[in-house]
């Protein structure tokens, strides 16, 4: 791993991606076997790199996240709705009912109870691309797993094949803002929806590309959410950097559903928001997050969304 | 020969039945069309319902036919020739409408040329793009090499009687067919080939059917079993569905001299073989997730056997795998009548069984979520009757231009016995004929 690369950044990078780099320097050969190593991705990255020409065929960076469980509460200590769920809604316009992130509430031993945000795996050896009978779920270069709504031909085989129920899909046309069709489509940002494709959670490739946190981690008061890059194991909340190999490996994270060979990028550190004072025995469920529409999401004239304040907010800093 | 050049009242009303179902189907799917699969039941949790449930039921009621005759033909088995028409028929019908089924369930139906344009090898979804029609192709081949004596024979003797239309339809699928020795070794040789290479292609194209439920992670279709399973339900579906329709060509086209008791009987004991061995395959596939109830497995078995689906899994096994195996093979019960009761059990049974491996596995929780919900919509249920009457559409629309019994398939026979008649006699068969009639 060559983590001079690692300098290369984009220079619109905030304060915090200048510190990614730095310190990838010296994090970059830190990875243990606990995270796996980047290169192997490598070839199945250049296999689909025809479909992102502009990409460079050896890649920056390798995203992956993790989610702290300790600090997750469903910001039901905040007495709110779930702020990652309504900024990720807010960012992507996301048809309403079929959130790309969820808060699922687990039942843990003992009748107590945690709560898990659910985003896309970006599974290395992803179920979902390999079933794609035309190729329009792919990985980008830099680990998400993309879909390509100007190939989709709804089959949603892919859907079938995620064993992590993580796809969503738009069985009429859904609704799209002021201005959508301006907007400039990207698998990375895929607005408009479209009618009779899949959707899901795109790991925010349009965020993470410009060095920006994805929504969902942005708009955490609880500061829960990781961004992490594989290849200098760095990994940040927007609040405190980690070395990442060391993050996972000393708090007993987890992957979903390892045994299915899935190879994950989103790591799970057990807990039920202790952090923020849930007890276990808390029985206050997540409130509904709002749609975009609710939270009165719009678009810019440059085709990207205006965030309304409520939902990017952090919390204490 | 009647059939063919007298219409009844009867078939027209028939036909117009079955035209008006379609037409149903055809403005339900318009509406899909227009406002999306959100006019189906369908969801994000449950997201195949009965059209692929139809897909795999339309694919096995296709795959005995042309198998079946295949089978019979390089057995040499002597009471498949009365059978063998309707047979290929019944697969061509129903794998044309098994495969317009996931052309249905697309959300873009019109990207289908995306298919051909980005296909890509690896999707289990693209095997069966590829094997079904092929299947559907040789199956046309093989009915249509058979169909080639029959219409020189309607050519010859239909000729003064029929519309020009009829008439240059006999010619061309003739092909100056003139019952020549060398015609006749060249179709028998063509016709075992065929017969050779269906098999290989029908088991492929069920095999090919299932994985696309076995290359995925879900409980109740993570199962290397899948493959044969539905290989051998397939048969028993298709043989069962040849039953049924040998009995309504019977009675409509008084064929009772032809198809008789002994052809039901016969029928009926490979019915009961591949509903045993399906008994079997569903006996090993529930008892090893049964017994070891692996967490996600075990939630499913709960919901299948005595949860939400109880009444369907039940019913399916009960009327659909145990009673018509018992019917069919008592003696005391193997009357025409109960046979045919039988195997419409069967395929009532199988399309439930069809419906049983598509949605409660889509409906198991893969995450601490709920259980999914499908209960199918007017469009569905709409497109589900018109793709059933297209069936019958297909295969009504055949009888009135081909006849349904090879006619020269039987004429063989006859010579065959003839022939052998005299050998036994201390007469010689004629030279030409016996070798080609050993190969056949």
């Amino acid at each position: 791993m060559d983590s001079a690369r690692e300098k290369t950044t984009h220079p619109s990078g905030v304060s915090r991606r200048r510190v990614l780099g730095g310190l990838g320097i010296a994090a970059a050969i830190g990875a243990t076997g606990a995270v796996p190593v980047a290169a192997s991705l490598l070839p199945s990255a250049t296999k689909t790199a025809n479909a992102q020409e502009s990409e460079p065929a050896q890649p920056t960076h390798q995203w992956a996240m993790a989610i702290d469980l300790r600090k997750c509460d469903g910001c039901t200590t905040i007495d709110q709705a779930p702020k990652c769920v309504e900024g990720c809604n807010a960012e992507h316009f996301v048809p309403p009912g079929q959130e790309w992130i969820e808060i699922l509430q687990v039942d843990d031993p003992g009748g107590y109870t945690s709560f898990m945000p659910r985003i896309c795996n970006a599974c290395e050896n992803a179920p979902c691309t390999k079933v794609c009978p035309v190729g329009a779920t792919y990985h980008d270069p830099e680990g998400s797993v993309l879909i390509n709504h100007d190939k989709c031909i709804g089959c949603r085989m892919c859907m079938a094949a995620c064993p992590y129920g993580v796809r969503r899909f738009n069985w009429g046309q859904p609704p799209n803002p002021e201005g959508a069709s301006l907007a400039n489509y990207t698998p990375e940002y895929p607005v408009p929806h479209r009618k009779g494709t899949v959707e899901k959670c795109m790991t925010c490739a349009h965020r993470t590309k410009e060095g920006k946190l994805p929504a969902c981690a942005t708009a955490c008061p609880m500061f829960a959410i990781y961004l992490a890059d594989l290849n200098s194991d760095v990994g940040t909340n927007g609040k405190e950097i980690v070395k990442f190999s060391r993050f996972i490996g000393t708090n007993a994270a987890y992957r979903l559903k390892e045994e299915l060979g899935t190879r994950p990028r989103v790591w799970y550190i057990p807990g039920h928001g202790q952090d923020y004072g849930r007890t276990v025995d808390s029985t206050v469920a997540a409130k509904t997050p709002r749609n975009w529409q609710e939270l009165g999401a719009t678009l810019d004239s440059n085709g990207m969304p205006v965030r309304p304040s409520s939902s990017t907010q952090g919390a204490s800093n | 020969m009647a059939p063919l050049t007298r219409t009844s009242r009867a078939w027209m009303v028939w036909m117009g039945i079955l035209l008006i179902l379609i037409m149903a189907g055809t403005v339900a799917y318009a509406t899909q069309l227009k406002d999306g699969l959100a006019v189906t039941g369908l969801n994000d949790t449950v997201t195949w319902g009965v059209y692929i449930s139809n897909f795999v039921f339309f694919s096995g009621l296709g795959m005995a036919g042309t198998f079946i005759s295949g089978i019979l033909r390089l057995t040499g088995a002597e009471w498949r020739r009365p059978l063998t028409r309707f047979a290929e028929l019944s697969t061509v019908a129903a794998l044309t409408i098994c495969a317009i089924m996931p052309a249905i369930d697309m959300g873009r139906p019109d990207r289908v040329l995306h298919l051909i344009m980005y296909g890509r090898l690896e999707s289990p979804l693209m095997w069966d793009i590829m094997v079904i029609p092929t299947y559907l192709t040789a199956s046309i081949i093989y009915l249509f090499l058979f169909l080639i004596p029959d219409s020189g024979i309607l050519r010859d003797k239909l000729g003064g009687q029929v519309s020009g239309f009829r008439r240059k339809l006999y010619t061309a699928v003739g092909m100056r067919w003139q019952a020549l020795p060398e015609q006749r070794r060249r179709i028998e040789r063509a016709g075992t080939i065929m017969a050779a290479l269906i098999i290989p292609i029908g088991i492929a194209t069920h095999s090919v059917v299932s994985w696309i439920f076995g290359m995925t992670y879900r409980s109740g279709w993570d199962s290397t079993i899948f493959a044969p399973y539905f290989a051998v339900g397939a048969l028993y579906s298709g043989t069962a569905i040849l039953i049924t329709l040998m009995y309504v060509f019977r009675r409509v086209y008084r064929l009772e001299d032809f198809l008789t008791e002994r052809h039901f009987k016969l029928l009926a004991t490979l019915m009961v073989v591949f509903g045993v061995a399906y008994l079997y395959f569903t006996f090993a596939e529930f008892l090893t997730m049964s017994y070891k109830m692996e967490a996600s497995d075990g939630a499913l078995i709960n919901q299948l056997f005595f949860g939400r689906y109880a009444a369907m899994v039940w019913l399916g096994f009960i009327g659909g795998q145990i009673v018509p195996v018992v019917l069919a093979a008592l003696p005391w019960t193997r009357k025409i009548r109960i046979l045919v009761f039988a195997s419409v059990l069967v395929n009532v049974g199988m399309w439930l069984k069809r419906l049983v491996i598509v949605v409660p596995s889509m409906s198991a929780p893969l995450l601490p979520y709920e259980w999914g919900a499908y209960m199918p919509s007017g469009v569905e249920i709409l497109i589900t009757v018109a793709s059933f009457a297209g069936f019958a559409f297909i295969m009504t629309v055949f009888a009135k231009f081909f006849p349904i019994i090879s006619i020269d398939e039987m004429e063989e026979g006859w010579e065959l016995e003839e022939a052998r008649a005299h050998s036994v006699s201390g007469a010689h068969a004629p030279a030409a004929l016996k070798p080609q009639v050993e190969r056949a």
